[in-house]
């Protein structure tokens, strides 16, 4: 089993016409994920990689019975998009869009709030149940079914966890990426909620960097409810200058909460196991679940 | 994107904020001149660089005369000056904001910004202003008070005013501050701003409220929507290497070190930079390649490294993933060795999509490289080639 998705999860694309949509989503096809519509405005009544085409997302749903949406839409509109879907009703909108403008990001903060509709991303590679449904953009190819649930911020960092934990020897049950945004969907809190409701998760990594306050929020969360199963973190960004802006990463720290240290105290003071070194995740994954099961 | 003190002013005028009122000089005589014009028997000149903390670098000054702040600008203007925020390698100053200085009777700090954490807007003020308010914060001795604003929406005139109050301020000044805060609000909101910060405001000896110093953050993810402000962008600000790189796909970092970082993605290159320095080596750059990088935008990065007579290693650390595969890395890399000539010993660490494919365009293409299994092979093999040339 995974977190977010099954194996009868009906996922429909906004923007699956476009070239990015196009490509990816005939990606997840051949994953085996049950794509079920596709919605581009002015487009409707056509077919597009086998499935229908719709103008919007309601009848989109009510016609396929698709459950979940992935976003392909281009900044300017990608907020639009995920507000359509929420009021939509649909119950898992996945994000890949980058550079959503701030502002829009809090009008669809709004209209999430007592929506029964949980957010992945923006600015999300998306998620993946090894086996069952990729809805994202992820490679794939070093990913293998398994008990260890992955919750991270960086897309690069996820591909590279992913295959040390399978050369572990042992495998995923769910990679979700919250994204790196400063207002996003589900964060990492929540993802540990449901890693730890789980009954095939076994173990939790947590792939964080500096900047912003995600960490300590999932600290504080694991602090409330105590560690229900083994909880391994890597936070990326221990050396990097401060001051100084890395890609998406290295975002202004806010009083101090923002650097790795300050992150790497508050989840070990929650019973993380934090890993210093990004290449040892995987071996310390295996050590963490090899003692847990003596 | 970050806009001068005198830009910010000029912009959140339209929105109601009083400030004391200037012009920018980009010469000592200009400076004298709107010293001059201005008539007032104080005078604040004050170097126009991105960043905070320019008051305690000597980056503000208060002088008495129009001569006086000639000689103050003649000060500034062209050399360097090196803030708390600045880092070691200071800013040019190429511009100063001669203004009417004013008195105050006391500061207040007042900033726009959105919560992560919630997701909404929120106006953050102190009833104390000044520089080291930051540090202070940090440590917690800071009163901050929090009016929360949604979406963005006009706050309730009593809300605003309770607010105002705990900011210590009654009567007409408490009317006033609710005023700046609905103007800051809508500028916020309409300019599509990230961070709006009056600090201080103050509140003058006649009883108004006026913003002495002003910083206006844009987000960039924006920018295709506000036009006007885009205009404003200062790339002289930023580091011209840097500000190249971003047209070509990459985020480029200079630092100061011997060894060229390449990596794809900006966790696995925080990552990456984190264990290079765990081997006590020392990068040069810090170089993440966009997923919609194509091989000739990566040929130029890499040029950017062989360029660079400082570094004596490259470290490749490619995970091919979902958007972008190995050996688009290589052929961008291949393309570079071939137009520089110089031998640069390359350290690579390839894995995931296309990763042996990529091995073979290494082998096509003729370059020195030295293959690691993992990152932290990798890291160390760069930091020994680096140091002994092995």
């Amino acid at each position: 089993m995974a977190i977010l998705v099954d194996a009868d999860t009906r996922v429909l694309c906004q923007g699956m016409t476009g070239w990015a949509g196009t490509h990816h989503t005939a990606l997840m096809m051949d994953y085996g994920t049950r794509v079920v519509a596709g919605v581009t405005p002015g487009k409707g009544g056509r077919h597009h990689l086998n499935v229908p085409v719709f103008d919007r997302v309601a009848p989109a749903v009510a016609e396929t019975g698709a459950n979940a949406s992935m976003i392909f839409v281009p900044p300017a509109q990608a907020a639009a998009a995920m507000i359509e879907a929420i009021e939509a009703g649909v119950g898992l909108v996945v994000a890949v869009t980058e550079r959503v403008p701030v502002m829009d990001m809090v009008r669809v903060r709004a209209a999430l709030k007592g929506s029964g509709t949980r957010l992945v991303g923006p600015n999300s590679q998306g998620i993946l149940a090894p086996g069952l449904a990729k809805i994202g953009v992820m490679g794939t190819g070093s990913e293998r079914p398994g008990s260890v649930g992955i919750v991270s911020r960086s897309a690069s960092l996820t591909t590279e966890i992913v295959d040390q934990i399978t050369r572990a020897g042992l495998g995923q049950s769910t990679t979700v990426g919250v994204g790196g945004d400063p207002i996003h969907g589900i964060g990492m809190a929540e993802c540990l909620d449901l890693f730890f409701a789980d009954p095939d998760t076994e173990a939790v990594v947590l792939i964080g960097e500096l900047g912003g306050t995600e960490e300590q929020e999932a600290a504080e969360f694991l602090q409330s409810t105590g560690l229900k199963k083994p909880v391994i973190a890597y936070l990326a960004g221990r050396h990097a200058p401060p001051e100084r802006r890395m890609g998406h990463a290295g975002t202004i720290t806010l009083h101090g909460r923002g650097d790795v240290v300050a992150k790497t105290a508050a989840l070990r003071a929650a019973g993380v196991t934090v890993v210093s070194g990004a290449h040892r995740v995987g071996e310390t994954v295996r050590q963490v679940l090899g003692a847990a099961a003596r | 994107m970050n806009l001068h003190e005198f830009q910010a002013k000029d912009i959140l005028a339209r929105y109601g904020l009083v400030s004391p009122g200037g012009a920018v000089a980009i010469t000592p005589e200009e400076a004298e001149a709107v010293a001059r014009r201005l008539g007032s028997p104080m005078i604040a000149v004050k170097a126009q660089v991105h960043a905070g903390g320019r008051g305690k670098a000597g980056g503000v000054r208060l002088v008495t005369s129009p001569h006086a702040a000639r000689e103050a600008a003649a000060e500034m203007l062209g050399r360097k000056l090196v803030t708390a925020q600045t880092g070691p390698e200071g800013r040019i100053v190429r511009r100063v904001f001669v203004e009417t200085g004013l008195a105050s009777q006391r500061d207040l700090n007042l900033a726009v910004l959105v919560d992560r954490t919630l997701g909404e807007l929120v106006v953050l003020g102190s009833p104390e202003g000044g520089e080291d308010l930051e540090e202070r914060a940090l440590k917690g001795e800071l009163k901050l008070e929090r009016l929360p604003l949604g979406t963005g929406a006009t706050p309730r005139h009593d809300e605003a005013l309770a607010f105002a109050a705990r900011l210590g301020l009654t009567g007409d000044a408490a009317v006033a501050l609710a005023g700046i805060v609905d103007g800051l609000r809508r500028a916020f909101v309409e300019l599509d701003a990230s961070l709006i910060e009056i600090n201080p405001l103050a509140l003058t000896e006649d009883g108004r409220l006026v913003a002495f110093d002003a910083k206006m953050v844009i987000d960039d993810n924006a920018l295709f929507r506000q036009p006007e402000l885009a205009a404003l962008r200062d790339d002289e600000e930023a580091d011209p290497i840097e500000v190249q790189a971003q047209h070509h796909q990459l985020n480029y970092v200079r630092l100061d070190g011997d060894i060229g970082l390449v990596v794809n993605g900006a966790g696995l290159g925080l990552a990456t930079l984190d264990l290079l320095r765990e081997a006590q080596g020392r990068p040069a750059n810090f170089m993440d390649i966009r997923t919609t990088a194509k091989s000739q935008h990566i040929a130029y990065g890499f040029g950017l490294l062989f360029d660079n007579p400082a570094v004596k290693a490259i470290l490749v650390n490619i995970h091919g993933g979902g958007m972008q595969p190995c050996d688009t890395v290589v052929e961008g890399l291949g393309m570079a060795a071939r137009r520089s000539g110089r031998k640069i010993p390359i350290v690579a660490r390839l894995a995931g999509n296309n990763a042996d494919f990529a091995r073979s365009r290494f082998v096509n293409f003729g370059l020195p490289i030295v293959e690691c299994p993992d990152m932290w092979t990798a890291a160390t093999r760069a930091v020994a080639i680096a140091r002994h040339g092995r």
